[in-house]
């Protein structure tokens, strides 16, 4: 087994989450109500405290002399290896959370897969992330009920959402040879084996909001790969822009 | 070092534990690192104190300040040779607050967290007891609140909005 497909195993759930956190911490100070403005940062300051330590063991691994400021800041979209689920705008309040719910939902159960990757550093994240992602989980789960089961306007907004991001779900349980890899390291996990737990909580949630289950069709890929929408571009362009324009410096 | 500071090995963690009792949660300075389970070790390595931390969670800006005032609290004590360690695993949980923090949250009108923080299932509710009427007729007005690890919630009898301590 290579470092080096250790380092991409680990920078992709890093991408993920800094990505997704980054998204939401555009809310703050836009959200609905103060409690939302304050329930969204929060998340994002978990998603964004998960990627720091896996950005930081991703560069320990490495060993190439870059920090974890630098594989945050530093790298083009091409080399950016989240789903492009994470990446989407946010949209209005319903686009959000449907894309909290897609996500959380996948999250929860992944990193509790991962709470016994030989990874000791990564099992330990693991450990923590599962019991947070569990709380994005509940939070999301209870807005899309909320506003699928609730006017005709939130529902068509809600629905709307959902069909609108459907397409991307699929790109969270593919795998590909640095999975193989890793899988027979111990280290990671294939997510296909928690589609069925994914398929059961989104399930109940869209039931319980009485919204209908996007149909199939189409889907989107290769964000693992480095191939994005061109919204990932414009994020990084804003979140990256003030440490490029101003190299090493500190405050 | 001399043979009797070698024997005084007990007498430096004894005073190691002293200086980090006196040490804080920035966000609940009425509450210590060890009471809320921050602080998972102190043990001589050598001749240099390690004190071993652990994050409530991922993103808690906390941690950095705790950091920093462990050591200014330790040099302040003259306790120069010490080393901070983070780790992650096992996991923070809420069931390692001890009584005398959960006391303290409630003396200071925040709800402490259910004990036993098992797996909930998704749509499970809990009862909160109100920290100031102590009516458990209390609801949540937001799963998320001022710091990572407080809710936000509502008493229905004596309309108190109080913080709770999230379970996890």
């Amino acid at each position: 087994m290579s470092i080096a497909l250790h380092v991409a195993y680990i920078l992709r759930h890093a991408d993920d989450a800094l990505v997704l956190g980054h998204r939401l911490s555009q809310w703050s100070s836009r959200a609905p109500t103060l409690e939302e403005d304050i329930a969204l940062s929060n998340i994002a300051l978990d998603l964004i405290g998960q990627a720091r330590t896996l950005y930081q063991h991703a560069a320990r691994l490495e060993g190439a002399g870059r920090d974890e400021d630098a594989l945050a800041y530093l790298r083009g979209p091409a080399e950016f290896q989240n789903v492009q689920l994470v990446e989407q705008p946010n949209g209005d309040f319903a686009a959000t959370m449907a894309r909290q719910l897609l996500f959380a939902a996948f999250a929860e159960p992944h990193w509790a897969a991962l709470k016994v990757s030989k990874d000791a550093e990564l099992a330990g994240v693991a450990a923590k992330a599962e019991k947070e992602c569990a709380y994005h989980l509940r939070h999301a789960s209870e807005w899309v009920i909320r506003l699928g089961d609730g006017t005709a306007e939130s529902h068509a907004r809600m629905q709307r959402a959902l069909d609108g991001l459907w397409p991307f779900t699929t790109e969270l349980f593919e795998a590909d040879a640095i999975v193989g890899e890793m899988v027979a390291a111990g280290i990671g996990i294939d997510a296909v084996t928690i589609r069925p737990n994914w398929q059961a909580t989104v399930g109940e949630v869209l039931a319980r909001a009485t919204l209908s289950r996007p149909a199939g069709g189409g889907f989107v890929t290769g964000g693992r790969s480095g191939r994005h929408s061109e919204h990932l571009a414009t994020m990084l362009a804003d979140m990256q822009g003030l440490r490029r324009a101003h190299p090493g410096a500190v405050w | 070092m001399t043979t009797s500071e070698k024997l005084d090995t007990d007498g430096l963690l004894e005073r190691a534990r002293a200086v980090l009792d006196g040490v804080t949660d920035p966000e609940l300075p009425f509450l210590t690192i060890a009471d809320i389970g921050i602080l998972r070790d102190v043990h001589l390595d050598g001749a240099t104190i390690e004190i071993v931390i652990t994050p409530t969670y991922s993103g808690c800006p906390a941690m950095d300040v705790i950091g920093v005032d462990i050591a200014a609290a330790m040099t302040r004590a003259g306790l120069h040779d010490h080393r901070i360690t983070r780790v992650l695993a096992p996991a923070w949980t809420t069931d390692w607050l001890s009584p005398a923090a959960r006391a303290k949250l409630i003396a200071n009108g925040i709800a402490p967290p259910a004990k036993s923080a098992g797996k909930r299932a998704l749509f499970a509710t809990e009862a909160v007891a109100c920290p100031t009427c102590g009516s458990t007729e209390t609801i949540q007005v937001s799963a998320f609140g001022s710091t990572a690890c407080k809710a936000q919630r509502r008493c229905e009898r004596c309309r108190e909005p109080f913080d709770h301590f999230k379970c996890i």
